[in-house]
């Protein structure tokens, strides 16, 4: 019987059923960071429980670390006792952490892909919603909760229900200056941000087939803004050329012996899914946000909703309590919008290629006066790569501030935050009210080619306009 | 460790209207910097309840009305967003009980659902009438039967819904899991020790 990759993973990882009804699955691969794990650590040592399989978990620090301080104690009190604390935790329970010593710190969900620790086939969990990440090699990865964080440390186990899976194709050639940002935006605000509830997405067609790894993760981080607590993408050579000769990948004849059982994980021709979309890559326009959460999206040629427009009551209020949020005029194109800040990085498009393609047409350029301008690598490793290639210069030239590794202003744990009603054309994933840190910033997803517009241009613009369009 | 079996949950209720309310609404990340969850339920909703000088904003949970309810009324995909623990966290510490909503995003639903608040769902008209009576009378009873899957309020019933697998739990006192899972623990390293990635 053909099956899917996520029932094969699944089947693979199961234990057994629990009383009511729920599966107890093995979690192969435990990632931890700074701000969801104390108390998971400290609900460990109530019970008096030992971690499991300490070699299965991984930590490193993200969310609170400042981007531009590396000396500890950091300035903020609160934030250097949770590093002090997961660094103090991951010692009592011989847990490997990937501190800012070891050069290999940096965004969670950057760093296991980047040491070769996310493989295919394989179960991986992290209390962080954008775990979903990893899918891209082909693993199955989730989100979790505290409480499910002390599950796996004590038993590398947890309790969950199965996924439906629904294949989400991408066929035909994306248009230039269309990116996999500009792809998932599409999707979700396409299918809803509570489209995938209770569905695994597995991402498929052409598109996914020649994106890189990169690509590939940033559409899969963006899975749980549309309701999807997984999604992933079948492995392919691709994902094996990105794995070979990782620090954590299998070597010699067991880097063999893995890769046949990669090919095999990957869903079986005539498979059954529980539901199937096609999109047309055509169809997909460079993409931006215009309100309070990542499926409120439109083309960047598109025109602000107008409520009065709306078909149903619900619709009507959604666009209103948006646009009162975003102070953003119905009808009016999204294009030209005035912006305050522009942020590059996060988990979803803080990797190396971003900064790359970013460069290419950032030379020789300068970000509009008052506008203030980021980036930051998602890990030290990506820092470090970037100073090689001189891709920091070419930011820096321009008028960015290049920072240190870390989550940033994608959720303002640490210091980057938005003041006031600042607008921010941001990289980042979540354009919830008060999400970039203050309670009434306004934050505008797209992707890093379309942030790097907008900072020059000091509006959100169409990067197409800006660099010229044969931008591929 | 007996956990209490939870088959009904009944007291006040508050209506916090809206689709799509988010953990970074329900609990803003600025105050997840803690070590404990202590402490948490007096940041609900912060930014919705508090101008940036501290002071009161018009908010259900700041009318003196529905001070003490126990029960949350919402709209659709509560608790999308963030896996943060903390929502949930902090509504109970709050002193929710149980949050009755059109739909609820998944993560959201398991974390409160493993510290013992059902979510129900239930359908927006009956919802409103819910709110409708409570907003005629605050005082009104709304209570959850969990075993039968009905809304009692002010005379009047409706139907809910939970998922299987959290009823089940939550009226045979097995929501938090970890007692069950450290008894398959051994069978789990068994199964795990024939996953090539896993070995140490």
């Amino acid at each position: 019987m053909p099956k899917t990759l996520f029932e094969k993973v699944w089947d693979a990882h199961t234990v057994r059923q629990l009383a009511n009804g729920q599966t107890q699955l093995i979690v192969g691969t435990h990632l931890i960071h700074e701000v969801t794990s104390p108390q998971a650590f400290g609900m460990m040592r109530d019970l008096g429980l030992k971690v499991a399989m300490p070699h299965r978990t991984f930590a490193t620090v993200d969310h609170i670390v400042p981007t531009d301080q590396v000396a500890e104690p950091y300035a903020d009190p609160l934030a250097d006792a949770m590093i002090k604390e997961l660094r103090k935790s991951c010692q009592e329970f011989g847990i490997t952490f990937f501190d800012r010593s070891t050069g290999k710190q940096g965004i969670v969900h950057i760093v296991g892909p980047e040491q070769g620790i996310t493989q295919p086939g394989t179960t991986i969990a992290c209390g962080d919603s954008h775990t979903s990440t990893h899918g891209a090699f082909g693993a199955i990865a989730f989100g979790i909760g505290t409480t499910q964080i002390r599950d796996v440390l004590a038993t590398q186990t947890m309790a969950l229900g199965r996924l439906k899976v629904r294949r989400i194709e991408v066929n035909g050639k994306l248009r230039p200056g269309v990116y996999a940002k500009d792809v998932i935006l599409h999707i979700i605000a396409m299918l809803g941000v509570n489209g995938g509830t209770g569905f695994a997405y597995e991402y498929a067609g052409e598109v996914f087939d020649r994106f890189s790894m990169e690509e590939r993760m940033t559409v899969c981080n963006m899975s749980i803004e549309g309701g999807a607590r997984a999604g992933y993408v079948n492995p392919d050579e691709t994902t094996f050329a990105y794995l070979k000769g990782r620090p954590y990948s299998p070597k010699g004849a067991d880097w063999d012996a893995a890769v046949a059982g990669w090919k095999a994980v990957a869903s079986d021709p005539g498979c059954t899914y529980d539901d199937i979309v096609n999109i047309d890559a055509a169809s997909i326009a460079p993409t931006v946000t215009w309100g309070i959460n990542p499926g409120q999206g439109l083309p960047i040629t598109g025109s602000i909703p107008d409520p009065a427009k709306a078909g149903t009551d619900d619709e009507r209020s959604s666009i209103e309590e948006a646009l009162a949020y975003m102070k953003l005029k119905p009808g009016a194109p999204i294009k030209g919008t005035k912006i305050d800040v522009a942020f590059l990085g996060s988990c979803t498009n803080g990797r190396l290629s971003d900064f790359q393609e970013v460069a290419k047409f950032l030379k020789g350029r300068k970000v509009a006066p008052g506008i203030k301008a980021i980036a930051v690598p998602g890990s030290q490793a990506v820092g470090l790569i970037c100073a090689e290639l001189g891709i920091d210069k070419v930011f820096l030239d321009a008028g960015f501030e290049w920072r240190n590794a870390g989550c940033s202003m994608c959720l303002a744990m640490n210091p980057d935050k938005l003041v006031g009603d600042q607008l921010c054309a941001s990289s980042s994933n979540r354009n919830f009210k008060g999400r970039q840190g203050s309670p009434t910033g306004r934050t505008i997803l797209m992707s890093p080619i379309m942030v790097a517009a907008a900072a020059i241009t000091g509006s959100v613009a169409d990067a197409r306009e800006v660099f010229g369009v044969s931008l591929n | 460790m007996a956990l209490d079996k939870i088959t009904r949950v009944a007291g006040r209720a508050v209506h916090v209207p809206g689709n799509d309310i988010d953990t970074d609404r329900i609990i803003p990340a600025r105050f997840m910097k803690c070590v404990t969850f202590d402490g948490l339920g007096a940041y609900l909703f912060y930014d919705m309840r508090k101008n940036a000088d501290g002071s009161e904003k018009p908010h259900p949970l700041n009318d003196p009305r529905f001070k003490g309810a126990t029960v949350l009324l919402s709209g659709m995909n509560f608790g999308c967003g963030s896996s943060r623990e903390h929502a949930p966290q902090a509504l109970q510490k709050y002193g929710i009980r149980a949050v009755i909503a059109e739909g609820f995003a998944e993560i959201f639903y398991g974390n409160s659902t493993t510290l013992g608040m059902p979510c129900v769902t239930a359908s927006r008209a009956d919802i409103e009438q819910i709110a409708a009576a409570v907003a005629a009378d605050p005082s009104v009873e709304v209570a959850i039967d969990l075993v039968n899957q009905k809304v009692s309020f002010g005379g009047k019933s409706v139907p809910c819904s939970l998922k299987d697998s959290a009823r089940d739990a939550l009226v045979n006192g097995r929501w938090d899991p970890i007692g069950e899972l450290l008894e398959g623990a051994g069978q789990a390293a068994k199964i795990a020790s024939h996953l090539r990635y896993m070995s140490a």
